[in-house]
């Protein structure tokens, strides 16, 4: 096919990475994966002797498998809210990062559920979870919308990925074991462009709302509790918000790693991030808005048990915690994206709204056991060797799945910018 | 139908502690070790807290002892995502212990913070292990436990009523605390008979509950100090 040996030529710098393993990539995988498998050590370690070999106890009952949970669950709202909501809007400069953050949002949600496995008593019996639902529970609904935003998201990036497959499929012959089965018999015939063009309307609106649900419900896993300063109203909306803003920090991060890495300078340009840190900067806002909300209403009309948790957080035990947070999620930020969104400044706000919503879900969690209503239990928490493990073998996971991902798929979709740059030049003529 | 619920007198108790100690060997409560309870993992289904006011030789001491408070609205029981805790037809908020998976939410949910958990496998002193109570269902590491107001005492003490064709007496049953304790702080019978002694004692002036305003409506309840011969 003369058409697909033209787009490989011309997106050469996309499908080069695929073909080429040098040093860079052992070194950045065998460390990682030496990583991750260490935690598989350390789970094993914790499955033998038990959980208490992390650091909670009582009342701290639940800890950094919860706060990694529902932070790797956040990370995953950028991906497929980000590029379905850009792609249903037809915002074109989201085009370049439609992949990347699809391919975040399925392995976020790989890494995020996991925790809650480290963290059953029993993990051998997850699956009595869905064997003998109790539908009241929290944890059921969440569950249940995780599993299905889990499958949308794995259909939404290979449903968007096949005519790229069909392109691997014709430039690589010796990988065809793997892209033919995967490629469905794609040629891009108009009939074909049709179909995929319905499935992918239907998937965008599908994914919205179901992304919506997911950090809702995770939220109420902590808001329809009565731990003091959980239990409130607006956790649903400030979990999403919180959520879609360390998701779009996520696929900066990870775009500009790969921007640097596989010279995609051609694709994704200073355009393309002032953009993107537009769109930060409306979350930067949204977050302190809400966060600025709750801590009011707390300190104002609180009573005295979720009083001892706020003052815990704004000047007791968690106050370093606390202000370390306000700073890296918006007094750095926010006049870095205001005032410098170039690729650097974008790359350092994007990497304290990281850091600073994993410190977010920490000392939301944390504080509120520490300080239960009565007055009499109290206890400190200091994560163990087994939940730090845990934790960055996580994030070896995580990016290990993410490099291995690039080497087998373009990280940029090669059918879609095509599409973009003929209908701008059929606006043009 | 019986109602199961527990008058605690504060102002009979002593601070003795023999309901913790009773309580242990009747429900085969494991013993955590010193380095454990540092980490806030020891377990006590009957908990008891003190709370010292003033300096010597002006001291004021009040005693609380704690056990499951048995709420009629549970929050535990509903966050289960695998109904391992429920609330039985008497009022007794039951775990069922192979059930459970370990997920904890119902430890994290509960504001009287009165379930513990299985961090590491139970373990015992050699030399107490033969005391072990054989009536109680043995609990495995990674699952919660709680204070069941001796559910097996209970069972017991209906079989024999039911082989008479009777109801159960008041005072016929009581929990390992109650029965241990030294000044008869704890009383311990159904509610729904309206002469029984703890029905008497709830309605008392100095009658109260714990967290009364969240809605869960405990069966435990607590007399207040200073009054006597009032209920």
């Amino acid at each position: 096919m003369t058409d697909s040996e033209a787009i490989a030529r011309k997106y050469e710098k996309v499908i080069t990475p695929m073909t080429r393993t040098g040093w860079a990539f052992w070194a950045t995988a065998i460390p990682l994966a030496a990583i991750f498998l260490w935690s598989v050590f350390a789970f094993g370690w914790q499955y033998r002797f038990g959980l208490g070999e992390t650091g909670m106890g009582h009342p701290v009952s639940w800890a950094l498998y919860l706060v990694n949970f529902v932070f790797f669950i956040g990370i995953s709202h950028a991906g497929a809210l980000v590029s379905a909501v850009l792609r249903i809007t037809h915002a074109g400069w989201g085009t370049p990062f439609g992949r990347a953050a699809e391919a975040v949002t399925v392995f976020a949600l790989a890494a995020g559920p996991t925790n809650i496995l480290f963290d059953l008593g029993r993990s051998s019996r997850f699956y009595w979870v869905a064997l003998h639902a109790q539908f009241k529970s929290p944890l059921l609904w969440d569950f249940t919308c995780i599993m299905t935003y889990f499958t949308v998201s794995v259909i939404f990036l290979y449903v968007l990925m096949v005519p790229d497959i069909g392109l691997l499929r014709d430039r690589f012959p010796g990988r065809r074991w793997l892209y033919r089965p995967l490629s469905l018999g794609w040629t891009g015939t108009e009939k074909q462009l049709s179909a995929l063009g319905k499935a992918i309307g239907f998937l965008c609106i599908a994914v919205i709302p179901i992304a919506v649900s997911v950090h809702t419900v995770v939220s109420w896993v902590f808001g329809l509790q009565t731990q003091p300063m959980w239990f409130s109203t607006i956790f649903a909306p400030y979990f999403v918000v919180g959520a879609i803003y360390s998701g779009i920090a996520a696929i900066i991060l990870v775009t500009i790693a790969l921007r640097k890495v596989y010279h995609l300078e051609d694709y994704l340009k200073p355009y393309h991030y002032n953009n993107m840190g537009l769109l930060l900067l409306v979350f930067t806002l949204l977050w302190a808005y809400f966060t600025f909300a709750e801590y009011l209403t707390v300190g104002y009309a609180g009573g005295e048990a979720e009083h001892a948790v706020l003052w815990s957080k704004l000047t007791g035990k968690y106050a370093l915690l606390f202000w370390i947070m306000v700073a890296l999620c918006f007094v750095i930020p926010f006049p870095i994206l205001v005032f410098r969104r170039t690729l650097p400044g974008l790359l350092i706000a994007s990497i304290c709204i990281i850091i600073g919503m994993w410190i977010e879900r920490y000392t939301i969690i944390i504080p509120s056991f520490i300080e239960p209503r009565l007055p009499y239990v109290r206890g400190d928490y200091m994560p163990s060797w087994v939940e730090w493990s845990m934790t960055f073998g996580l994030a070896a996971g995580f990016t290990l799945a993410f490099v291995l991902f690039s080497k087998l798929f373009p990280v940029i979709s090669i059918w879609e910018t095509e599409k973009d740059e003929k209908e701008k030049e059929s606006k043009g003529n | 139908m019986y109602r199961w619920g527990m008058v605690i007198d504060l102002d009979r108790c002593t601070g003795c502690q023999a309901c913790v100690v009773a309580c242990r060997q009747e429900n085969n409560v494991p013993f955590a070790g010193e380095q454990e309870a540092v980490l806030g993992r020891g377990k006590f289904w009957m908990n008891f807290i003190s709370e010292v006011k003033g300096s010597y030789p002006d001291v004021k001491m009040r005693f609380f002892p704690i056990p499951c408070m048995q709420c009629d609205h549970p929050p535990c029981t509903k966050v289960c995502p695998v109904e391992a805790t429920y609330k039985n037809p008497e009022g007794i908020v039951a775990q069922v212990y192979p059930r459970c998976i370990g997920v904890r939410m119902c430890i994290s949910n509960c504001p009287y913070t009165v379930r513990y958990f299985n961090w590491h496998a139970p373990a015992w002193p050699d030399d107490y292990k033969r005391g072990r109570n054989p009536d109680v269902y043995k609990r495995r590491k990674g699952i919660t436990e709680k204070c069941n107001f001796c559910i097996q005492r209970i069972r017991t003490a209906k079989w024999k009523a039911k082989k008479e064709n009777r109801r159960i007496h008041d005072g016929e049953v009581i929990p390992a605390c109650a029965e241990t304790c030294p000044s008869g702080a704890i009383s311990f019978g159904d509610l729904n008979d309206s002469n029984s002694r703890v029905s008497r004692l709830s309605k008392s002036r100095r009658a109260f509950r714990l967290l009364e305003d969240l809605g869960t409506k405990p069966k435990v309840y607590y007399l207040k100090e200073g009054e006597w011969h009032d209920g």
